[in-house]
């Protein structure tokens, strides 16, 4: 287990490199640059020289991408060119603010998946079965923004249960826990209910194929309950699919969290990126990408390893 | 599924496939919904593209006396903050967002057959180093990327299409490779080298076809993501420019109208999209159960 943990993290590293060449490159090879987007219409030749000689831009391109490389083995990410900030700073600011919504949506997400998908896959083929099929058939295909804009009509604008947007309310200058609470639910109702109809779908399949094997009939026979049959017996061996899907699913997750915070105008890594990538903010933009690029990475070792944890068949080498 | 006995003799190559793949048709048209799906996206599509040709109305002309109006019957879908038609606004903005949509699919098809085919066919060396690419950029949050490249440049139709198709080849790619590389080992396809058949000809002549069926599906898949990433693209404000309106950015107008309650500019644009891809997903769904042997019953 160690040596293959170990071997995987090896493999991530050609991955990891991937990612930051293909960022920097990307962001650097484009036209306008830094100087023209910060000076706006005023820019001059001159000034436009002055500003990428102070921030290295004059270098040849390999030469910035080692300088880079090297702040980031240091864990710096560079200056903001529009926030009078370092980047990681800002990162550190709005990531747990998007960790908490993306991980709370991931634990509803799974809890709501699997008991959606294993009573489909149990009632299989009654009207509980077409009725759940037919809703997250309707809220697959539902844009996300649209379903946070229907949410917002209803819950905000005609019941008025929660607020439309933002992290807190500007009048109260010492907001608690419940004020965090109402701010989120709306954001994270969003993200579980489009994940929901991703995921049951799978789930349900998963436990139709385990629900017919042999191993529980054994266990029926013996006189388990049906209760008993399908939470301990067949849970376990359908819940795999589930736990793959959650490594693959990270940059969807994190582009639906984009989604989600723009409509609620709730501040995190999503609204930080777009307003980066409106101003040209190289070193913000560069910092995202690379960060989400290694998160969506280890999201993927994780599951590989959760898989082996779950399900004891699974031997690594 | 062709016999390889059959495709041993390359004359009856091409009746063997035109009997298989019929067979997987019937299974298809014989789902209710790809019937649904079908029928559906045609109607949209009508409506789309037809539509205005019978519906007179501008969809550019301001009307500031009738801005906001609800529906009535000179604007049956009411208008929008500039007193526009909402209707037909509609019907334009889907002419864009279907365009897109099925363009950037196609593309992101052909680069990913075309990359798949040789990485999966050439294999050694060359095949570890293009999975290798490939498992990189799958690390990359497309919408970042998207959204990048949006920003940058002057967004248009032809660059929409462009760069939604270079962040989505991937999975077709990954999957031709893996077809391709358990074809590679059929019987049929030693045949082909020993009569003489250049790898060219194979490659084009004899493997592409039999990767058609799975193509196929996740290319259908495609279309419906597609569609929603230009609507989206649109929403966060980086689609394409005003005045010609889109599903995506009409949203994201009315959002500034929520709490007049307009609801007859929140509903009909993601009515629209919502229907859409249902559509697409049905016939998705519909041509993976009749493509993919271990699903058919």
């Amino acid at each position: 287990m160690g040596k293959y943990i170990v071997y995987r993290l090896i493999q991530a590293i050609p991955a990891m490199i991937g990612v930051t060449i293909i960022g920097f490159f990307l962001v650097h090879i484009v036209p306008g640059g830094p100087a023209q987007a910060m000076l706006g219409p005023k820019a001059t030749p001159q000034k436009i020289a002055e500003i990428n000689r102070i921030y290295g831009l004059n270098k040849p391109l390999i030469v910035q991408y080692g300088i880079w490389m090297l702040q980031l083995l240091h864990g710096n990410l560079g200056q903001s060119y529009f926030y009078n900030q370092s980047v990681w700073s800002l990162i550190a600011v709005n990531m747990p603010r998007t960790l908490a919504i993306v991980g709370i949506g991931i634990i509803f997400a799974h809890i709501g998946s699997v008991i959606l998908g294993s009573l489909q896959a149990y009632w299989k083929n009654t009207w509980f079965d077409y009725l759940a099929t037919a809703v997250t058939y309707f809220f697959y295909a539902m844009p996300y923004f649209w379903l946070g804009i229907i949410l917002i009509m209803f819950f905000s604008v005609d019941l008025n249960w929660f607020p439309s947007g933002g992290l807190s309310n500007p009048l109260n200058p010492n907001p608690g826990f419940g004020s965090w609470v109402a701010h989120t639910t709306l954001p994270v109702a969003t993200l579980v209910i489009g994940t929901i109809a991703g995921w049951a779908q799978y789930m349900r399949t998963s436990m139709d194929e385990t629900l017919v094997q042999d191993y529980i009939r054994t266990a029926r026979s013996k006189g388990v309950g049906e209760v008993m049959v399908v939470m301990k017996h067949a849970l376990r061996n359908s819940i795999l699919p589930l736990v793959t899907l959650l490594g693959f699913a990270l940059p969807s997750l994190f582009s639906g969290a984009l989604f989600v915070e723009v409509v609620f105008n709730y501040p995190g890594m999503g609204l930080l990126f777009w307003n980066a990538a409106v101003q040209r903010d190289y070193p913000v933009i560069l910092g995202i990408v690379v960060l989400t690029g290694l998160l969506t990475i280890v999201g993927n070792l994780l599951a590989d390893l959760l898989y082996g944890l779950i399900d004891p068949r699974i031997k690594y080498s | 599924m062709a016999t390889p006995e059959r495709q041993l003799s390359p004359s009856s190559l091409p009746a063997a496939q035109r009997e298989g793949t019929s067979r997987e048709w019937k299974v298809f048209w014989s789902n209710p919904l790809a019937w649904i799906g079908t029928i559906l996206l045609l109607l949209i599509i009508l409506f789309s593209f037809v539509g205005p040709v019978f519906y007179h109305a501008s969809a550019y002309t301001p009307n500031l006396n009738a801005a906001l109006a609800p529906p009535s019957a000179k604007f049956p879908l009411g208008t929008d903050s500039l007193g526009r038609n909402n209707l037909i606004r509609l019907m334009i903005g889907g002419q864009l967002s279907l365009e897109v949509g099925f363009a950037a699919a196609f593309v992101s098809m052909v680069i990913g057959v075309l990359y798949g085919l040789i990485s999966g066919f050439v294999g050694g060396f060359l095949d570890v180093f293009l999975m290798r690419v490939v498992d990189v950029l799958y690390s990359i949050p497309s919408l970042f990327f998207l959204l990048f490249i949006d920003s940058v440049f002057k967004p248009s139709a032809f660059l929409l299409v462009f760069v939604i198709a270079m962040v989505s080849w991937f999975g077709v790619a990954r999957l031709v490779r893996g077809e391709v590389l358990s074809l590679k080992q059929r019987d049929y396809v030693e045949a082909a080298h020993a009569v003489g058949a250049s790898n060219l000809r194979i490659m084009l002549r004899h493997l592409l076809p039999n990767v058609m069926g799975v193509v196929l599906v996740s290319t259908t898949l495609q279309v419906a993501n597609a569609i929603l990433t230009v609507a989206g693209l649109s929403f966060l404000g980086l689609g394409l420019p005003p005045p010609t309106p889109n599903w995506g950015q009409m949203l994201s107008d009315s959002m500034n109208y929520m709490f007049q309650n307009a609801w007859w500019l929140i509903y009909p644009p993601g009515f629209a999209i919502l229907f859409v891809e249902l559509c697409v997903n049905f016939i998705g769904v519909s041509l993976h159960q009749a493509f993919d042997p271990r699903l058919r019953r």
